[in-house]
């Protein structure tokens, strides 16, 4: 412990991860992840249907608990912490959804203006412009009107990062952002992204299984199979690996899937006890 | 032993859904009485919306529905009361079970089925799509964003609408008094009134607050507890409505017993 906080005293470390289980039920879903992110860094998890980084981003923003091991926040233990702690990190983060969230009975307008609302004592003239403002920053000016289900998919995902922009966070976190979409708008929400990061240098944590925006935005990279990660590093050693999960993740090698039962169950239980052996391979 | 065990495990489960029925409802209350007193204000725009869609929209149907209660109430009781010559007693038995009974009940059934179920399918269908979690995210509570305003409007339009369906019960019985037992509106009214002590109509709508904080602590609970996918949200909805009409029953009989003893 004494030595994450003297690490953690390093203000630059946002988000440190350090030996982290998850499991629903019986099932262990993650087997002991350690990464750091940097002030300003974007971070691409990496991974395929069912590696478990999803489960990862919902812990790390608190929406599932940690079997055991640290994820240090700011240099806040989230475990650890009260409601009241976690309520002000969650403050100072913001989170877009795989499916955008937003709230289907308010107008964009008042999604983007609800944290607002409910954490400043702005008045509603300075929210209003602040909305605005917002709107504008993800290319969606003039759209305050709208009810969430007039959007388009791309639209609405440009909605849910304004919502997510609203109280000015210093950590993004974006659940697959271009799933569901067509590649010219998934590639304007990469542009999104990268803008995000040039002009606020907003330390930002992505989670997708999309190679070509992984490579786009990333400054450093995580691939995760399995629950456990496999490599870590810049794109450019992701690019170079030669790392045998890797090259099949990066070059699309198909896999043939697991048809029947049984082999399932036994690739289930057999994750279980080998847990954590590849986890915790840091800096490759 | 296999049985025992069952019925332990049974026994447990209903315990510990009750317990989290009752942490919800607590909460909720505590965001309704307490938390706006702590600089927490309470959303009540939204509270009156939903005091305006789980009451005054509620009228129509449950005057009818109560109403025609009342007319069978006057002639059950006229069937048995007839034999005796005693058809005056009518309007007494009418009021009397009304109040302290039917009314809350019967109002809290046509509750379920209209706002119960309604609670139980918009926070489902908001946890499906993660509203919820996005709720968390922005450190904005659930329970005070979505839970308390639906609370503050159910203890609130319970008992109103319960005195309204009190009074439509006794006119639907005199009805039956006017055209087959002698009475006149009036002297039906005012037979029905003396017959009522304060304490009838007041156990009543203690008991119809309860089954408000009752429904609206299942609905949205089951709400909060539905899985991934569309059909769960159905699933939540049917349970929910099942769930409460038992759970309000429960209640019932715990208030009508303790009112028993207490010489309510």
């Amino acid at each position: 412990m004494d030595r994450e906080n003297t690490e953690l005293v390093d203000s630059d470390v946002m988000v440190s991860v350090r030996d982290l289980h998850v499991s629903y039920g019986d099932r262990e879903i993650l087997h002991g992840i350690n990464f750091d992110v940097k002030r300003g860094e974007t971070l691409v998890i990496l991974g395929g249907s069912g590696s478990g980084k999803s489960t990862l981003l919902r812990t790390l923003v608190g929406l599932e608990h940690a079997s055991s091991g640290q994820i240090w926040i700011k240099g806040k233990d989230i475990a650890t912490i009260s409601q009241e702690e976690m309520d002000e990190i969650r403050k100072r983060i913001g989170m877009s959804f795989q499916g955008s969230a937003l709230f289907g009975s308010m107008s964009v307008g008042e999604n983007v203006a609800l944290p607002l609302r409910e954490h400043t004592k702005l008045e509603d003239s300075t929210i209003e412009i602040m909305l605005r403002l917002k709107l504008e920053q993800v290319g969606l000016a003039g759209f305050e009107y709208y009810m969430p289900s007039q959007l388009s998919g791309g639209m609405m995902k440009r909605a849910a990062v304004a919502r997510a922009l609203a109280m000015d966070p210093e950590i993004l976190f974006f659940d697959e952002p271009s799933a569901g979409l067509d590649p010219i708008i998934a590639a304007g929400i990469d542009q999104l992204i990268l803008e995000l990061k040039r002009a606020f240098r907003m330390t930002i944590i992505v989670v997708t299984h999309e190679l070509a925006s992984a490579f786009l935005i990333a400054d450093r990279m995580v691939l995760i199979d399995k629950g456990n990660i496999v490599a870590i590093g810049t794109t450019t050693e992701m690019r170079t690996s030669q790392q045998p999960r890797v090259r099949q993740f990066l070059d699309r090698v198909a896999e043939p899937e697991v048809a029947r039962e049984l082999d399932y169950l036994q690739m289930l239980t057999e994750e279980r006890r080998s847990g954590g052996v590849a986890g915790g391979r840091r800096g490759t | 032993m296999e049985l025992v065990s069952q019925i332990g495990g049974g026994v447990l489960n209903g315990l510990a859904y009750i317990g989290s029925l009752t942490t919800l409802a607590w909460r909720a209350a505590y965001f309704t009485f307490v938390a706006p007193f702590r600089g927490k204000p309470l959303r009540f725009q939204r509270a009156v919306s939903q005091a305006l869609d789980v009451g005054v929209l509620a009228l129509p149907i449950l005057s009818l529905i109560t109403f025609f209660i009342g007319l069978i109430l006057a002639l059950q009781s006229a069937y048995e009361l007839r034999k005796f010559g005693a058809l005056d007693l009518v309007a007494t038995a009418v009021a009397i079970s009304m109040t302290r009974e039917l009314g809350p009940l019967i109002t809290a059934i046509v509750v379920i089925g209209r706002s119960g179920s309604a609670f139980a399918a918009e926070i489902g269908t908001m946890k499906v799509t993660e509203e919820i979690d996005a709720l968390e995210t922005m450190a904005i509570s659930p329970i005070h964003f979505l839970v308390t305003p639906k609370f503050l409007a159910m203890i609130v339009m319970l008992p109103c609408l319960t005195i309204w369906a009190n009074s439509m019960g006794i006119l639907g019985g005199a009805l039956f008094g006017v055209a087959q037992a002698d009475f006149t509106w009036g002297r039906y009214i005012r037979t029905s009134i003396d017959a009522l002590f304060l304490r009838d109509i007041v156990t009543g709508l203690i008991k119809s607050v309860m089954f408000g904080m009752t429904i609206t602590a299942v609905g949205c609970l089951e709400g909060l507890n539905t899985g991934a996918g569309a059909e769960e949200v159905g699933r939540s909805t049917t349970r929910a409505v099942v769930m409460s009409i038992f759970m309000v029953v429960v209640v019932d009989l715990v208030f009508t017993m303790l009112f028993f003893f207490l010489g309510g």
